[in-house]
């Protein structure tokens, strides 16, 4: 007999809410219609044994596998009372070995002496200068600014044909049966015109995949903000963080307050200014996304400035398994406008041959063109 | 409800049970997600062998509408009654009169698909099975989640049809994108997983028993071994299955090494995966079957 101790089992609504209480605090969506069909799904099963009662909440408390471990301990601690789990333990910190890190230091180095320029100056420095200037080398005021700018930003991926028909106003397509029937019961019977439908277009998925590793720091803040105004602008966006880890930021990035959504996004990611493995992040990326759906006739876009820690040989090879399912694949490399630069990082060379448009990405202007190249 | 199931060629574990069962107790609709091929189309077609209930599929596809899903109007045979209507009033002399238009748009013409045929009351009432609705759009995932809520569609010439008796609707979802809350939430939920090494064992012997309990037991070890491989399309039960049927139509009752070099296409689908298992050791595999032939 199942039987949690402060509630007595006659009362099955009551341990249904109790039970909802307890998943809620381990962070659990569970609305009150939930709840209600949970109730009825243990009456229908009854109290007898753990596993049916266990099973009567996975499958109405539960929508995604993600959720099950909070499930599985929050069942655990209400119905067996089993000591609650520890809160998990912080992820382990990547430590970053100092190999080919000399380049992107340089970077922040430069950060630095920018930030002691006066800020007064960049308050009336007009927007064309701002849209041209490497994100890297940024004050906090001219951040700001550029923020507001980027909401202007749209991505639209470029167009391709959908199923879904529409009429015609030329006089080739399908002939529209539909509308014949109309037009002709309209004209007494006789069929006196003959319209067409013909298929209509769709903008293609854009996917976005931002490294978040220390070399990229500079950048991140930026470009995280281009992220959101993606995601936020319109429903065929996706957003990835890859570090060492991916992580995906559709769901945090979505919601129109920028503050709010780059704070959702920071709080999601869990490997901020790590580690790089490019390789590994886009294995996964392929393994549960990509090559399932997700990537399929899109836009891939990798923002990254291809200093890469993991196998580059992995990272050719994942290159090219997404190569196969995008319909183009755009890397954006904020390093690209330095004057000098060569592809020579070595995760950089390994992706390049599969990569179908490499852009810069350093500034407001280079994204603006960014913008064109994925609507193209 | 497992055994009712089995009775019916499909072996499912206590979860999956429990769902079915609270699916057609609470009439609700039921989603399954997971990996392809662990059987989740293949619940439906067993629920309705079992309930006898018709077998209604509407296989989604990025663009689905309306006119797919639920009705349409058969245009051509509308076009050819206006005809032969017109054709009669000329020779009589007459006009064509307005009553026409109800005749077009009466049941005669109407062109019934899944969603509006699995409303029309049935006994026992018909399994809507929703394949892949994560390639559907969002437009047509809104449009499901009204559809799955009221039990009823209205045809503006016709009228509303009403479910009495809801079907019982199963929904699949590889997950190439998450599925609308709305939509979930309207459903009962289940991920369907790998089957366990005996479970496995037991599906093969029920659907491919031309293969015998040991060689059963050694394909079932090697998929699970390759599963550990980490490749980019780990097999699943209906791979199991067809090597189990290929291993014995090819009338091999060992899974060695030359053997799994010959058929493994039955089980892999990638040329990376089959180099990957090649460079681990087809040795290893053929260890792993041994092993597990009991």
């Amino acid at each position: 007999m199942v039987e949690p101790a402060p509630i007595p089992p006659d009362q099955p609504e009551r341990l249904a809410v109790a039970f909802a209480h307890v998943l809620r605090r381990a962070g659990l969506d569970v609305d009150l219609g939930t709840v209600i069909t949970y109730r009825r799904a243990l009456a229908a099963v009854g109290l007898g044994a753990p596993g049916p009662v266990y099973w009567a909440g996975r499958s109405t408390l539960v929508r995604r596998p993600e959720d099950v471990a909070a499930y599985d301990s929050g069942f655990a601690a209400f119905w067996l009372g089993a000591p609650p789990d520890p809160p998990p333990a912080p992820p382990p910190v990547e430590v970053v070995v100092a190999l080919d890190d000399s380049e992107g230091d340089d970077g922040a180095g430069d950060t630095d002496a920018e930030k002691a320029q006066p800020t007064l100056a960049v308050r009336y420095s007009p927007v064309e200068v701002l849209r041209h200037k490497d994100f890297a080398v940024y004050s906090p005021a001219e951040l700001a600014e550029s923020r507001r700018l980027m909401a202007d930003l749209r991505l639209v991926g470029a167009l391709r044909r959908s199923r879904r028909l529409r009429p015609s106003h030329r006089s080739h397509g399908r002939p529209d049966l539909r509308r014949t029937v109309r037009l002709a019961v309209r004209a007494g019977g006789e069929v006196v015109r003959r319209p067409r439908v013909e298929q209509s277009m769709r903008p293609r998925r854009v996917v976005l995949l931002c490294d978040v590793s220390g070399s990229m720091e500079p950048y991140a803040r930026a470009l995280l903000r281009f992220l959101h105004a993606a995601v936020a602008g319109r429903g065929r966006v996706e957003a990835f963080a890859m570090g060492t880890r991916l992580t995906r930021l559709t769901r945090e990035l979505s919601g129109h307050d920028p503050d709010a959504a780059l704070a959702g996004a920071a709080r999601a990611v869990p490997d901020w200014s790590g580690g790089t493995r490019l390789g590994e992040g886009l294995r996964t990326f392929n393994d549960l996304w990509g090559v399932r759906g997700l990537a399929r006739g899109a836009i891939v876009v990798i923002l990254s400035d291809g200093w890469d820690r993991g196998d580059p040989d992995q990272l050719g090879t994942e290159m090219a398994r997404l190569r196969r399912v995008a319909h183009r694949v755009v890397w954006v490399n904020p390093l690209k406008a330095t004057p000098g630069y060569a592809p020579v990082a070595r995760g950089m060379a390994a992706a390049l041959p599969y990569v179908d448009s490499f852009v810069e990405g350093h500034s407001l202007a280079a994204l603006e063109s960014l913008a064109e190249v994925i609507a193209r | 409800m497992s055994q009712a199931l089995a009775r019916h060629g499909y072996l499912a574990d206590e979860g999956l049970a429990t769902a079915v069962f609270l699916a057609l107790s609470l009439r609700r609709p039921l989603l399954l997600e997971g990996e392809a091929g662990v059987g989740k189309t293949e619940l439906a077609k067993v629920l309705s062998r079992w309930t006898g209930g018709e077998l209604l599929r509407l296989q989604c596809y990025e663009g689905i509408d309306a006119a797919q899903a639920v009705y349409e109007w058969d245009y051509s045979r509308q076009l050819l009654h206006l005809r032969a209507v017109e054709a009669r009033a000329a020779a009589g002399g007459g006009e064509v009169g307005t009553d026409v238009e109800d005749e077009l748009y009466s049941e005669r013409f109407l062109v019934r698909r899944p969603l509006l045929q699995a409303l029309v009351p049935a006994d026992p009432p018909p399994v809507l099975l929703i394949d892949e609705v994560d390639r559907a759009d969002d437009e047509f995932e809104a449009f499901l989640l009204e559809i799955l809520s009221d039990y009823a569609v209205t045809v503006p010439e016709l009228g509303t049809v009403r479910a009495e008796v809801p079907p019982v609707a199963v929904l699949t979802s590889n997950r190439t994108r998450d599925v609308h809350d709305a939509l979930k939430r309207r459903c009962l939920y289940h991920w369907v997983e790998h089957p366990s090494f005996e479970r496995e064992v037991a599906i093969v012997r029920l659907r491919a028993p031309e293969a015998g309990e040991g060689l059963a037991r050694q394909v079932a070890g090697a998929v699970e071994r390759l599963r550990e491989l980490q490749l980019y399309k780990p097999p699943g039960v209906a791979e199991t299955i067809d090597w189990a049927l290929a291993l014995a139509t090819l009338g091999r009752a060992t899974l060695d090494e030359a053997t799994i070099e010959v058929t493994l296409g039955a089980v892999l689908k990638y040329r990376e995966d089959a180099e990957r298992v090649r460079g681990a050791g087809v040795a290893d595999l053929a260890r792993a079957a041994a092993a597990r032939q009991g």
